[in-house]
This record gives C-alpha cells, structure tokens and sequence, in this order.
C-alpha cells in the first residue's frame, strides 16, 4: 500500500475542498469485463438503504467486450450521494476507483483537484499502461500530482481470497469488482446485507463462485479496517437524507416507464401490447414487460421498428392499447406508421429513449435530440401530443400521462425519455395505484347513427369500436375520409375540415394539460431557464446555487411540448431574458422561438454527457453579466 | 322462455359494402372479390368477427368493398398490422390481402416473419406481375424482359416465384389460383380459413390495363386444360384435354418431368400423386413454369404445425395468470425498499 499525499491537504475522504460532507460523487471505472456496473449499482443500492439521496449515471462503452485495457472498452459508474437532496451524478468525482490504466487516463482529468484516486496496482503492468496510452508510469511522473493516490494490488487480493474456493484463476480474478465494493462500502460505512443476498440469489448458497464473491466482498471491508486506512481514506459516515415519509426503492429510467406504462393500462381498464425492436438504450423496456404477462400485457419482439409500430397500431385497432418503444434509428423507421395511426385516429404510446445521433450516431450515450422528430418530423399536417420524463422517477407519471392522453383523444402520443433517464437509478417514492384517478375507456357498441369518425364535441376524439362488435362493421385507412361518414373522400373542403379537425384535437390538449409552473423561483424575473427531460437536475441546481448567490435566476421545465401549456408564452415574457438548456442544437429553443417570437438563447451541448451544474452555472453568470 | 331465433343464413350480397367499387372495368379483381363475398357466406362466416386487412395497391382497395371490419394500412406493412391484430385479439377471422408488389418488394420482410411464425393469417397475394396502382412500372414477379415506364428496354432482373418464396420463408399452407375460377378459389379460401396458422394463397390476376393477357398462355381457353394442372392430396397429377399428361418423377435429377400416358413407355403407374403433406414436392411443384409445364394450381403445400403463433403466445399468457393476476402495487414493493417514517 502506497498513499501519496502531495495534493490532499487535509482528510478525510474526498471532500477536502468542500465546506460541508454533506455529499460525495464517486466513479467507478475498469474494463468492460470488470463489472463496473455491477459494482456502481450495488453500491447505489447499499447507498439507497442507509437513507442517503442520490443519483447514478452509468457511462459504458457501445461495444459489449472491447479489447482488454483499451480506452474504448472502459466502462464507467458515477454516483453522487448526500445527505441533501442530489439532483444530478455530479459534475466532477471526488474519488475515483480506477481497476486498470485505461480506466485511469480516460477519468482522471475530470477528478476534482485533491481527489482520491484508488486504483488497482496489479493490473498496471508496463503493456498495460502502454496500451492505455501512458508513455511512462502516471505513478512516477507526476501525471497524478494533484490528486491523492490509493494504491492496493486489489487483482492479488482478490486472487488469494477466491483461491480456497476452487474457482478458476480467471473466475477468481473476476471477483475484484466485489472485493472493491467491500473497500468502498467500509470506506462509507455501508451495510453489506443487500449485496451478500444479491449474490446468494444470483449463485444459490453453496456455488463455489458466490461463495467466493461473498469472501471478496467481506475482505475487501476487512481490509480497510485491517490497514488502518486512515487520515486520507478514513471511513466516512453520511447522515441520511430528510425525506418524506414513505416506502422508498431505487428506480431506473426504464422500470418506472415499463411500470407506468403497466399502470397507465391498467387505469384506462385495457390490456396492452407492447410491440418493439431491440436497440440500445430502449431495450430494458420491452425486457421489464415481457415479464408482466400477469398484468395482460403481451409483447412482441417484431423483425423491425416499422414492423413493431405496425402491430402496435393493429393492436389499438383490436381494442387494446398499443404501445412502441424504440430509439433515434428506430424512432426514423417507424415515422410513416405513426401518420397512419395520426389519419386513423388510434390511440397508441411511441416512447423514444433518445441516444446521439444523427445515424447510428452514440448508441450508449445520451442526448436530447428527438425533439424536432417528435413535434415535426412527418409526412402531411400531422401533429401529435409530446411529452418528456425529467427524472427516472418522472418517467412512472409521464408514461400514465400518455396513456391518457392517448385513449381520451384517439391518437399516437410521442413519450420522450433518453440514455441518461434510462439508465440512470434514484431514491423513488413509491406510488400507491390508489391515488391515480381512473380513466376507463368506453367502447362503441350502439349501432344506432353510428359512422367510425363520429366525435366527441368536447374533446374532438373519434369513437373506438372494435372488430367483433355486432353492427360496427366499418372500413378505416390512411386515405382521407369524409368527416360525416368516414367513407374515402378526396374532396378538397373536406380534407381542409379534416386536417383543421384533427389540428384542432391536438391544440385543445392545451386546455386538459396543467399550467407551466415554475419549478423554482419566481415567475417574472431578470432570467429564466428553460429545460426539458433530464436537464432537469443540473438546471435545478445551477438555479438554486445562484439564487443563494442573490442572481434573479429562475427555473422553468417542460414537461408537455407539444401542445405546450396555455400560459408558457406568457410566462417566458414575463422574464428579462430567456436562457433555453438542452443536449442539442437548439431544438426546443427554436420552438419556443417560432412559437412565441422570444429573442431566448441557447445553452446547447452534444458531447453524450449530461450537462454539468457548472456549465449551466457559469452561462447564467454570463447572461446576468455576473462575475 | 328464452326462444333463440336461428339467425338468416347471409348471402352474398351481405358481405358486399354499400362502397362503389373503383377498379378498372375488366380488372381481375372484380371477380376475386364476389368469390369471396360469396365464399364467407358459404362458410357462415359472420361479418362482425371477420376482418380484412390490406396494404397499398389496386389489390389493397378490397377491405373496403366488404361488409366485414376492414382496415387499408400502409405499404407493404399489412401482415404485421394484422399480426398485432391478432395478438390482441386471436379469436377473429383475419385476412390480408395484399399485392406482388406490396407483398414482395416493400412488404416482403414481413411476410417472410408473418410466414415464419405462423400467424393464423389468411394471406391473399393478388399477382398481376405489375405495379398497378402507380401507374404500370415492372413488380418483383414480372418476367425478364418486362417493358413498363421505369423499364422500356425491358426488366432485366429475375424474378421472385410467390409460392416458392413462401414455401422458403416457411409456410404451411400454400395455395394458387386463378381469378376468375370462382369455384376453384372457393375450395382454397374455405382450406386457408379452416387452416390453423399462416396460410398463404397466391391468385393470379389479370391487369387489363398495365399487363393484360401476361398469363395467356396458361389462361386462355383454348390453353387451359392443357396447361392448368390442378392438384388434388392423394390424386395423381393429370392434365389435359383428356387427362393424358401428368408429372413423373426423374430419379436421375430429381426433378419432375412432364409426361404424356402412353408416350416413350410412360403409363398411368408412372404419374405421381399428390402429397399436399410433402415439403420437397411441393417445391417442386410451385417453382413449375409454363411453357414446358403446366401451371400448378389447387392446394400446394398443407402440413399444419401443432399450435400458431398467438395461440403460442396466448399459452404462456395464461400460464403467467395461473400464478394471480399482477399486482403493481405489490410488484413496486419487490426487492430492496426501505422506509421513511
Ligand atoms: C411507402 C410507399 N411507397 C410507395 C408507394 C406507392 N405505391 C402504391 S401501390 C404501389 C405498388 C403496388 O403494386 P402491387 O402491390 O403489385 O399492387 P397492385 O396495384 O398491382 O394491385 C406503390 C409503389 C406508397 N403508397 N407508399
Ligand atoms: S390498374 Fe390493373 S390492377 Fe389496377 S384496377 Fe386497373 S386493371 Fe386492376
Ligand atoms: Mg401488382
């Protein structure tokens, strides 16, 4: 053990420049075979149950095994956690747990000054730095000057524990991941019940390599208390966060989805057919629901995206509520389906779990760049309702939002979500179905003046009559039809009426959708920032780090683009200035823009990682020409 | 009392829409489609649990000139609208119907998977070897040398054989008909209905406008007999005016040759039979192409699997719901909670 300590001024932990503990970003990093993610998510869940708030961002590489110790194949976890409410897997890490040098070189520029590096000695070997790019040793050369370094040959470790087991020497070396979640957990004091059950349940009580696991584990703690890591790396002990009373979990982007997507079904009395295509990130949806056939959802793997939109719509078109869950490639193909779902008035959910783009573009990273595909991207006069989850947690509310919006006004309803929502876990409050109102469907079954395009006049939604219903037999398609028939028309009036009728349903959402509110802040002001979906957290942040700093700075986010709230124009004029924040190149300024003629400015980013409380910290200083 | 009033056996005209039907005069369509309102009838099929999926194409217009629930989606995409359909809802009787183009070019990948999995679809590919709709250019089913818009020196690509296609994306049911044989098409429609899973049917259909008389040499009148073979499962395969050709098996190629009874020593012991059961026969019997042979009609291939594919997935449903129906309040509160008092 090697602890050098030219840039630590003081101990303990990480947090030697901050004022307070009240809480610590750490990143997790090896190759994509170490079990980075493993690892980060075990000890989110530790970190979970001892009552702290906090945010993850797993960072992993698109390809599934990379080269050994290439920059390429490293695989990465943030967690942020804290005795005050975390908003975002923080800007930069205070510690960073390196298990090879590629790991090292590709994170350790973003480590705060004075951070803690620990990192694993036994995998840096000479052809093991070389291979990551480090001519010299970083060890040596002062490459690491400014950060405290923990050395601990955890490969040798975990080699001699697993050992006694009879486990392979590739599988014994495999277990490092577990060793250095036993060092981490001792090192904030966290309980490590949850992970010894999770490798119980994952191995069975008497497999050679869950026993194995488990020792790795309960060394790792051990050594930590054995050597006396103290000063620098002394165990620290996070108070938990205040919350409000309830049951907690941790919840991904993806299970709140499929789950809200579950009980949005369920509150519209309908059974569901989720109809999708593998792609990353979206998949974990359609993975979540293939196991809730008890709940009456069927899926359907379909040979592609346009494939999957298709029985998705033939799906509503039976009577149940057809969904499709795909990503930016996949969200491309299914477009002309859509229009045929927007002409034939079915309801049906599209959720895009937005990745860069354009093209295959950055499969595993994060970006809002959908907007515009969503809101515009059709053939014809074709507008849809719009809406986007802020937060994991967000996602259970939005996907039961769209759900209503979708049975209640006959039409497709695009659910925006990404990479970084997705994948991402946080503390949830778990709803109790019994606090969310109901909204049966009714089906057509009276024959009497019956016509397939007969509305409401309330909310302009087509009747919904199924096959099998005696005396309803009736014929719809993408072809224009007559508004008091529904038979093909190609009648110029007609179609004006029809496209103005459909128009229409979509703008009146306006009046069924809440006010924008403003999340924090006042609502007139110096300056206002616009976010929407995932922005929310470092926007929220930003916003309240200089509020307390005295700026006129307030928050507002999005949630319902399109139709956009009723009072947003106002709202956005009541500021001095508009400042809009979002992983793109402007594509909901220049919405706001082309809606209310608002001279806003931009803050965009499209670097595949999630904007940074600093980034939007220091563009709110600028537009109030604060120093 | 509960007195139950029969209901009126339906007749033809009461599967037919009250939609002023828009093909071409002459379009070999108009007699595909009183085939089939006459067909349902037949079969007792009732019109509220009967519906007609289509894609893009002259072909596509059919669900709207039937009384039955109908739905005109997009191109090529009609067997899996119709398979969500059916996933939602696997007690209806669901055709498609679809055309060479829209079936083979835009579509195919979706066939090929409908085929595949064995969806209890009834898939009607109407081949005209022409792009209707738009106006006449070449399909993937015209021959070489097609002249058409896109191609006036002629098509110079080969092209698919529909029931061939089928047989390779495995179907297991395959039919071919003409259509105008009204009663030939019946026997096919009532086989595909009663058939449990993907059944695929091929009908040759006359464009007048585009591709007129491109099956002449098997349709005329004078040709007919000599060059339609329509095959029948346990009876030897004859043709001809008078029932004096047949197919024979060559053992040296593996192939089938076209023979005539009482030429080079060929008798009647020599013709095969037909095994609608008999993957390689039928094969062999799709891919057969006037001139040197007939025109395989009837049914091709029939050879059911065990279960189709929603009834399949209808299966492990039930299987799930025998354990209780969900419960998201409790499936939130699995795993690892904690709670703030
Ligand atoms: C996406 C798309 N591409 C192209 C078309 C134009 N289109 C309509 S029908 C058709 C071909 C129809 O040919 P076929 O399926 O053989 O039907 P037929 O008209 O011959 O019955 C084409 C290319 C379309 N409607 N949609
Ligand atoms: S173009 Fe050909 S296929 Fe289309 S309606 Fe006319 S005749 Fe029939
Ligand atoms: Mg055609």
């Amino acid at each position: 053990m090697n602890i050098q300590t030219d840039a630590g001024p003081r101990g303990p932990s990480a947090t030697a420049s901050k004022s307070d503990l009240d809480s610590i970003v750490v990143r997790f990093a090896g190759d994509s075979g170490d079990g980075v993610q493993l690892l980060g998510s075990q000890f989110s869940q530790e970190t979970a149950l001892a009552g702290n708030s906090l945010a993850t961002f797993p960072d992993y590489p698109a390809e599934i095994r990379a080269p050994t110790g290439t920059t390429y194949g490293v695989s990465a976890f943030q967690i942020n956690f804290g005795s005050r409410p975390i908003k975002t897997a923080g800007d930069q890490p205070d510690v960073l747990v390196a298990l090879n040098p590629a790991a090292l070189i590709v994170n350790y520029k973003n480590l705060r000054k004075g951070g803690l590096v620990i990192l694993d000695s036994g995998a840096f070997k000479e052809k093991d730095m070389k291979r990551a790019g480090f001519a010299v040793d970083p060890r040596l050369d002062g490459t690491l000057k400014e950060f405290r370094l923990l050395e601990i040959d955890i490969s040798a470790q975990a080699l001699e524990v697993a050992k006694p087991f009879g486990v392979s020497q590739k599988e014994a070396l495999r277990t490092k991941n577990i060793w250095t979640l036993g060092l981490v957990s001792w090192m904030y004091d966290r309980e490590l019940v949850s992970t010894t059950e999770y490798i119980t349940r994952k191995f069975g009580g008497d497999d050679p390599v869950g026993m194995a696991n488990i020792a790795a584990l309960k060394a790792g703690h051990a050594y930590g208390e054995t050597h006396e890591l103290s000063g620098d790396v002394a165990p620290v002990s996070m108070p938990s966060v205040k919350s409000e009373p309830g049951t907690y979990r941790l919840v991904s982007g993806a299970e709140s989805l499929a789950w809200g997507l579950a009980a949005g079904a369920q509150l519209a009395s309908l059974e569901m057919v989720l109809a999708s295509y593998p792609i990353t990130p979206s998949s974990p949806i359609l993975h979540i629901l293939a196991r809730l056939k008890q709940f009456g959802i069927t899926t359907f793997q379909a040979e592609d995206e346009i494939a999957a939109c298709c029985a998705a719509i033939g799906a509503s078109y039976g009577g149940k509520l057809g969904v499709t869950a795909s990503s930016g490639p996949g969200i491309a193909l299914k477009i002309e389906a859509i229009g045929l779902a927007i002409s034939t008035e079915l309801p049906l959910v599209i959720v895009d779990t937005q990745r860069g783009g354009p093209s295959t573009g950055l499969p595993t990273k994060t970006e809002q760049s959908d907007l515009f595909i969503a809101v515009w991207g059709r053939n014809g006069d074709a507008p849809i309702p719009v809406i986007a989850s802020r937060s994991p947690g967000d996602c259970f509310e939005v996907a039961i939002e769209a759900v209503r919006l979708a049975t209640k006004y006959m039409t497709p309803v695009m659910l925006l979500s990404d990479g970084y929502i997705a994948n991402a876990a946080e503390p949830w409050l778990i709803p109790s179905m019994a606090d969310f109102k109901p909204f049966p469907v009714t089906f057509r079954t009276d024959p009497e003046g019956f016509h397939p395009f007969l509305r409401d006049p309330h909310t302009l939604a087509r009747v919904w009559a199924k096959p099998g219903t005696p005396g309803l037999m009736h014929r719809i398609g993408g072809i224009e039809k007559d508004y008091n028939s529904g038979n093909i028309s190609y009648d110029p009036s007609n179609h004006q009426k029809m496209t103005d009728t459909r128009t229409a349903k979509i703008s009146n959402i306006a009046n069924d959708i809440p006010e924008q509110d403003v999340a924090l802040g006042e609502t007139k002001g110096k300056l206002a920032v616009v976010g929407w979906g995932s922005t929310f957290g470092p926007i929220n942040r930003a916003v309240a780090n200089m509020r307390e700093k005295g700026l006129d700075v307030s928050h507002i986010h999005i949630r319902h683009i399109w139709p956009l709230p009723r009072n947003l124009g106002q709202l956005l004029k009541s500021y001095e200035k508009v400042l809009v924040a979002e992983m793109n190149n402007g594509q909901m300024l220049t919405l706001l823009k082309s809606q209310y003629l608002v001279d806003a400015k931009g803050l965009l980013k499209v670097s595949g990682q999630p904007l940074k409380i600093e980034e939007v910290s220091s563009a709110i200083r600028s537009q109030l020409g604060a120093a | 009392m509960n007195v139950t009033v029969p209901p009126a056996k339906l007749t033809a005209k009461d599967f037919a829409s009250d939609q002023e039907v828009r093909w071409c005069p002459g379009c070999g369509d108009y007699a595909i489609l009183k085939a089939m309102h006459k067909s349902l009838a037949d079969m007792g099929a009732s019109p509220e649990n009967t519906v007609f999926v289509s894609g893009i194409g002259c072909s596509s217009r059919f669900p709207y000139y039937m009384a039955t629930y109908g739905f005109h989606t997009i191109h090529g995409r009609a067997p899996a609208v119709a398979t969500g359909l059916k996933l939602a809802r696997p007690e209806l009787d669901v055709w498609v119907v679809t055309g060479d183009g829209d079936a083979l070019s835009i579509g195919g990948n979706h066939l090929f998977h409908a085929l595949r999995r064995n969806v209890d679809l009834n898939i009607l590919l109407f081949n005209n070897e022409i792009y209707g709709l738009t106006k006449g250019q070449y399909s993937p089913t015209s021959r070489v040398g097609q002249r058409s818009p896109s191609t006036p020196m002629g098509s110079v690509d080969s092209p698919a054989e529909a029931c061939t296609y089928a047989l390779g994306c495995g179907a297991r049911f395959i039919a071919r008909g003409i259509d105008v044989q009204a009663k030939e098409l019946d026997v096919l429609f009532k086989r595909a209905r009663e058939h449990k899973g993907a059944s695929f049917v091929e009908i040759i259909q006359n464009c007048i406008v585009y591709n007129d008389a491109t099956f002449a040499a098997f349709t005329e009148k004078d040709v007919a007999a000599d060059m339609q073979l329509h095959v029948k499962h346990g009876q030897p395969m004859l043709y001809g005016k008078e029932r004096n050709k047949g197919l024979r098996l060559n053992p040296q190629t593996l192939s089938l040759d076209a023979v005539v009874i009482g030429q080079n020593g060929v008798t009647e012991k020599d013709i095969l039979v037909h095994d609608e059961k008999n993957r390689v026969l039928a094969g062999m019997l799709a891919a057969l192409r006037p001139p040197s042979f007939p025109e395989v009609l009837g049914v091709i291939y029939c050879n059911p699997a065990a279960e189709s594919y929603e009834a399949a997935v209808a299966a492990q449903e039930k299987q799930a719901k025998a354990k209780g129906p969900g419960d998201l309040d409790k499936l939130m509160r699995g795993g690892n909670i904690w709670t703030v008092s």
